[in-house]
């Protein structure tokens, strides 16, 4: 029981928008860098990053982010999630940091994100941009920059697939299977 | 994405797919060493116990910095190093840890098996780090770590280990995990230091270093103990040199690639040449970077898990 | 007062008898044996009948090789306890070593142990004396002594008499008073810190082993002195195949050697330390199964001579440490009967043979009026079902300690009655 929110083209638009509104809110690329958080805000922050260049003609700094070893949860007795690699090979000093995710709910893994960001050092400021918000904040956490606000029932599942991961560009809202 | 083991009493007892996620998790810990900021707030609050009944710097120092760069609190004891010690005080010792509620016990021991004992009388999980000469189970994985991030696969690669094999906990672990990883062991030392039956682990002997060390892609150089020369086991460490020493000379037979190993203290001259521990092929002090990454690693995977609901 | 024991399959490999018997018991001695319902009217008309349908009437079994602990280590076993477990077992007569503390190397130290063992009434407890002063392995102890004051053999079990020249003596001196030096066949030098047999398995746990030849080594010498000694050498607990064909060879040739066997030593083997179980450490220590088989062969052929458990009860104190640290041995007197029968499952022995192992055996190389079911005899008998299936418990045993490798064995023969001396030591139904 799926049914689509997004396809291929209102992605691209969202991200060609979300792009043009983060270039303006900071007067261009001068001093900002984008962070994505694993799996899917990472293909999220190239794509960006890829739509800025463009626009620009500039380069900008690029990080990922796993958030893994700041979850809350992760005492709690839950499985495992596979620890991958953080890699920000930049300073964050002066820097205006885009952080990106696929889908905003909660906002705990957000509040992770941050913590993580923070022990790499101190950047100007943190932005938000995310694909998907559909609601249901648990943390005093709102977005910068929003592809689609879609609220939702909580028991529903939100999923963006990306062709980089999933092989199609596609967003889509599941009753849970379980 | 559960090992399958409570507690890592030894290599013996992990599957492939264990040490593999192990060292996954090892890899991805690594990158945290090089902060400025050495420390992730994971295990905030968890309670990590060295309990040492046996001296040692360096392992204990490795496995205090993991738990400290994952934020748990590490308490370090260390028992009387006494032989008279009788296990009621290992059991009651362990008994009184365990009333404070530690998350992890990481023991060592100089009786073989004393980590197995511990853990039918405990809940916590139990890290072995070295017991007798039986294993040292986070010695190895950090060699195979080591190993794996110079060729890539561990499938395959082809070992020798020199040395007092038969008194060699790390060497137990070593040959347990390289078997389980599809790696060929090879042991080379005097026959009075090579343990009886190890053929029938599927393990190659052989007494001649150079020669054995021809086609091998590492070579894992033990330390020799002193005392093995009045225990009638070693004519002379003078003699076991002649022998045994890895040299540039041993050396020049083999394959130019090959990556040389040591799980310290090193006796410089007597079981490793100096140039040769400081030369290029050398990785002895990689090891030690790793060592806290798979330490690290280890609690990772083994806290929470044991209260682990299954909803 | 008489007892009749009817309804049983009496097996008396003393007087070759399997079959239908009664047993009429007088005044503490055998009576009468005769076949089924024939003992007269009149001599059983008061006596109190013992119903053991379904089940062997056999001599009560002689253990030549148990460790009661008393004087000096009670909080192991006493004479009391370890006579309540000898008599639940089956047995109605065991041998005692020497080593506790002090050592019976005397007179005064045999005759606290006899004494003891008449103030708890249950089994016949013969007490073996050490054969060298304090088991030091210096001097001889007062053999002439020792026997007068009633032991049956000389030992110093635990350890071996090492020095060669001292085992020439032991044996030479011996010849005067005909008992038989029991030796506990251990080269030292060989096993210096070892715990479990030298193998595969003792590489894999890290733990030092005691190899093989360490027993072979000691059996060879012992018979090489025995060639112009002379004396009894009795080869105690023998462990090692190559042990068993030494034997062999020694028995050929005539010489006066015999030997027994703990049942552990046919049942397990150095797999049984994988887990560090210390109850699985002993000495001699758990060997392989090659060294099983020889040992089957002994049994089948006769070089074994007998069955000996060498029950060894130690505190929890002592075996739940690092294994390296435990002491050796296990219980055996009340799982003897059930792994001895395994033997008769497995067709290496019959059931007569395992009853003679257990009995006729064990007394004639101790020159013991036991062992028997004649008529005249002490009426030291045991009754046992063959067939009764149960799993060893060790929390039920009487022994004072618990070590024993078997919990969770599921095994067959139980014991129902031990008699010593007509009187009821042991019964089941009061369980």
């Amino acid at each position: 029981m799926s049914s689509t929110l997004l396809n291929t083209k209102d992605i691209s638009r969202a991200v060609s928008r979300i792009s043009h509104e983060i270039l303006e809110r900071n007067r261009g690329a001068g001093n900002i860098a984008l962070v994505g958080i694993r799996t899917r805000g990472v293909v999220l922050s190239q794509r960006l990053k890829e739509q800025i260049e463009e626009i620009e003609d500039v380069t900008v700094d690029h990080g990922v982010l796993d958030i893994t070893l700041y979850r809350d949860d992760l005492a709690a007795g839950i499985q495992k999630p596979e620890l991958k690699k953080t890699d920000i090979s930049f300073a964050l000093e002066d820097k205006h940091i885009i952080l990106c995710d696929d889908v905003l709910f909660t906002g705990r893994t957000i509040r992770a994100a941050i913590d993580a960001l923070m022990d790499f050092g101190r950047p100007s400021s943190v932005q938000l941009a995310v694909l998907i918000d559909r609601g249901h904040r648990e943390l005093p956490i709102r977005p910068d920059y929003v592809g689609k606000n879609i609220p939702t029932a909580k028991s529903k599942r939100v999923q963006v697939l990306f062709n980089e991961e999933d092989g199609e560009d596609k967003v889509i809202i599941q009753e849970q299977s379980n | 994405m559960l090992l399958s083991t409570k507690s890592i009493l030894g290599t013996k007892e992990l599957t492939k797919q264990d040490i593999q996620q192990i060292l996954d998790t090892a890899e991805s810990f690594k990158e945290i060493s090089t902060r400025a900021i050495k420390k992730v707030p994971t295990l905030r609050g968890k309670t990590i116990i060295n309990l040492f009944f046996e001296p040692s710097t360096r392992t204990r120092t490795s496995f205090e910095i993991a738990g400290k760069r994952l934020s748990a609190d590490v308490i370090n004891i260390s028992g009387s190093t006494s032989s008279t010690v009788k296990g009621e005080n290992l059991i009651d010792t362990a008994r009184n840890l365990e009333a404070m509620n530690p998350d992890i016990l990481v023991v060592r021991h100089h009786c073989s098996g004393a980590p197995a004992l511990l853990s039918q009388f405990v809940n916590s999980p139990i890290i072995n780090a070295g017991d007798g000469t039986h294993e040292h189970p986070s010695q190895a994985l950090l060699d195979l770590l080591t190993i794996r991030s110079h060729r890539g696969d561990l499938e395959g690669l082809k070992v020798a280990i020199v040395g007092d094999i038969n008194h060699s906990r790390v060497a137990r672990s070593n040959i347990k995990a390289m078997q389980t990883m599809g790696m060929k062991v090879r042991v080379v030392g005097p026959p009075p230091l090579i343990p009886v039956g190890l053929e029938r682990l599927g393990v190659e002997v052989s007494h001649n270093l150079s020669e054995a060390i021809k086609d091998v892609d590492v070579v894992m150089v033990l330390r020799i103990q002193l005392e093995r020369q009045n225990q009638g086991l070693l004519s002379s460490l003078r003699e076991y040199s002649n022998y045994f020493c890895l040299t540039s000379e041993t050396l020049a037979k083999a394959r130019d690639d090959i990556l040389i190993i040591h799980p310290g203290p090193v006796n410089r001259g007597i079981e490793i040449a100096l140039d040769v521990m400081e030369g290029p092929r050398s990785l002895i002090l990689n090891q030690v970077t790793n060592g806290v990454a798979i330490r690290m690693a280890l609690f990772y995977l083994l806290l929470g898990e044991n209260n682990a609901n299954p909803n | 007062m008489r007892t009749l024991i009817k309804n049983g399959q009496v097996i008396d490999p003393a007087n070759q008898i399997d079959g239908s018997f009664d047993i009429l018991i007088n005044n503490r001695k055998i009576e009468a044996v005769a076949p089924r319902g024939k003992v007269p009217a009149s001599k059983i008309k008061d006596a109190q009948v013992i119903d053991a349908k379904d089940c062997v009437v056999a001599p009560g079994f002689c253990d030549m090789h148990v460790h009661f602990r008393e004087p000096g280590h009670e909080y192991k076993e006493t004479i009391e306890t370890g006579s309540a477990s000898a008599a639940a077992g089956g047995f109605s007569t065991v041998a005692v070593m020497p080593n506790t503390s002090p050592v019976n190397d005397s007179r005064s130290v045999t005759e606290l142990i006899l004494s003891q063992a008449k103030k708890t009434g249950l089994v016949n407890v013969l007490p073996i004396g050490a054969i060298t002063r304090g088991l030091k392995g210096e001097t001889l102890s007062d053999m002439g002594e020792l026997k007068e004051s009633g032991c049956i053999g000389y030992s110093d079990d635990g350890k071996p008499v090492m020095d060669s020249e001292l085992m020439r003596r032991a044996l030479e001196y011996s010849r005067m008073f005909d008992l038989p030096c029991i030796q506990h066949s251990e080269i030292l030098d060989l096993t210096r810190g070892g715990c479990m047999n030298e193998g595969i398995v003792s590489t894999e746990l890290g733990l030092k082993g005691m190899p093989v030849e360490a027993e072979d080594i000691m059996v060879f010498r012992d018979i090489c002195l025995l060639q112009k000694t002379g004396g009894r050498l009795h080869v105690a607990h023998i462990s090692s195949g190559g042990a068993v064909d030494l034997v062999r060879q020694a028995k050929a040739k005539g010489l006066p050697v015999t030997c027994e066997v703990a049942p552990h030593h046919f049942t397990l083997t150095e797999e049984a330390c994988r887990s560090y179980d210390t109850n699985a450490k002993m000495s001699p220590p758990l060997r392989t199964d090659e060294d099983i088989e020889l040992i089957k062969e002994g049994l089948r052929d006769g070089t074994i001579d007998m069955i000996a458990t060498d029950h060894a009860p130690h505190d929890l104190a002592d075996k739940q440490v690092e294994f390296s640290n435990a002491c050796f041995g296990i219980v055996g007197l009340e799982t003897a009967l059930p792994l001895t029968l395994k033997l008769v499952d497995e067709k290496v022995i019959t059931l007569q043979k395992a009853v003679d192992l257990l009995t006729q055996q064990p007394c004639r190389v101790f020159n013991l009026d036991k062992g028997t079911l004649g008529v005249g005899k002490d009426a030291d008998i045991v009754i046992f079902n063959p067939d009764t299936q149960y799993t060893i418990d060790p929390a039920k045993f009487k022994s004072r300690s618990k070590n024993s490798p078997y919990k969770g064995w599921k095994v067959r023969g139980k014991v129902l009655h031990t008699l010593v001396a007509g009187k009821t030591v042991y019964s089941a139904h009061n369980e």
